[in-house]
């Protein structure tokens, strides 16, 4: 089978609306489908992998593990947007996976290198 | 050169089908190739055929499944999704013990390995949301 480069762009907070969820969905399909995957977190996007997620009081489920496992599925390259983590207080040490904190101008040149780029 | 199509919203609330549905008459009009529309996240709410717009308005639903059947377009609802949001065909219906159906003519429910499939055959994949 082909092998094309997928990135995939998550751009909104884990649980105001689905869009984190279902995009985790379809990382994990990309991965298995053995494709090149990658992910970027932008804007609010890097909310969702926030460590200490707890939604109980919300009546959500949580996903906050799956990003965990992404690891297990050779997902590896996370690739986070340094002023949408610093515009919002954050650090790399707050977040529950290792990523790699890249420049804006860095992370556009991560997609420039892909064949397909699915935003969510 | 070989389009595919992800539209993400839902008729009526977004534009984005609208957009999506002229992109891809205007792609076709120019003598390119559709591999397969998408429909993901609530998307997948295009895809019901009990949508009843009001008369002075377009009908998003009947028009893509018009375009589906003029040009052979391969539009597929993904399932994960359309269980989700209630969008059931015969098939679905039986797996989940539902007494009623609504696909709308023109689409089919499969999995997400279309949407990666619809990368890899295609030359660009055009997203339509938020």
């Amino acid at each position: 089978m082909t092998i094309k480069k997928f990135m995939f762009v998550n751009r909104k907070a884990p649980y105001g609306t689905i869009y984190a969820l279902e995009s985790l969905e379809v990382v994990l399909i990309g991965a298995a489908f053995e494709q090149d995957v990658s992910m970027a977190f932008t804007d609010d996007g890097v909310y969702q992998l926030k460590k200490g997620q707890n939604t109980k009081a919300i009546g959500i489920k949580g996903f906050e593990k799956t990003y965990g496992a992404l690891e297990d599925y050779d997902v590896t390259k996370l690739y986070v947007d340094q002023e949408s983590l610093t515009a919002r207080g954050l650090t790399a040490e707050d977040l529950c996976v290792p990523v790699e904190v890249v420049s804006r101008a860095e992370l556009g040149k991560h997609m420039e290198a892909q064949d397909v780029v699915l935003s969510f | 050169m070989i389009f595919s199509i992800l539209v993400n919203e839902g008729p009526y609330q977004h534009q984005a089908s609208d957009t999506a549905f002229n992109f891809a008459k205007t792609v076709l009009s120019k003598g390119h190739t559709i591999f397969r529309v998408f429909f993901y996240h609530d998307g997948v709410n295009n895809g019901t055929r009990l949508t009843t717009p009001p008369q002075d308005d377009r009908n998003v639903i009947a028009k893509w499944t018009k375009l589906a059947q003029d040009s052979e377009l391969d539009m597929v609802v993904c399932v994960a999704a359309a269980q989700r949001r209630g969008i059931v065909d015969e098939g679905e219906a039986k797996r989940n013990g539902k007494d009623a159906t609504n696909l709308a003519p023109g689409f089919r429910i499969s999995g997400l390995g279309q949407l990666i499939e619809a990368g890899i055959q295609s030359d660009r994949i055009v997203t339509f949301g938020d």
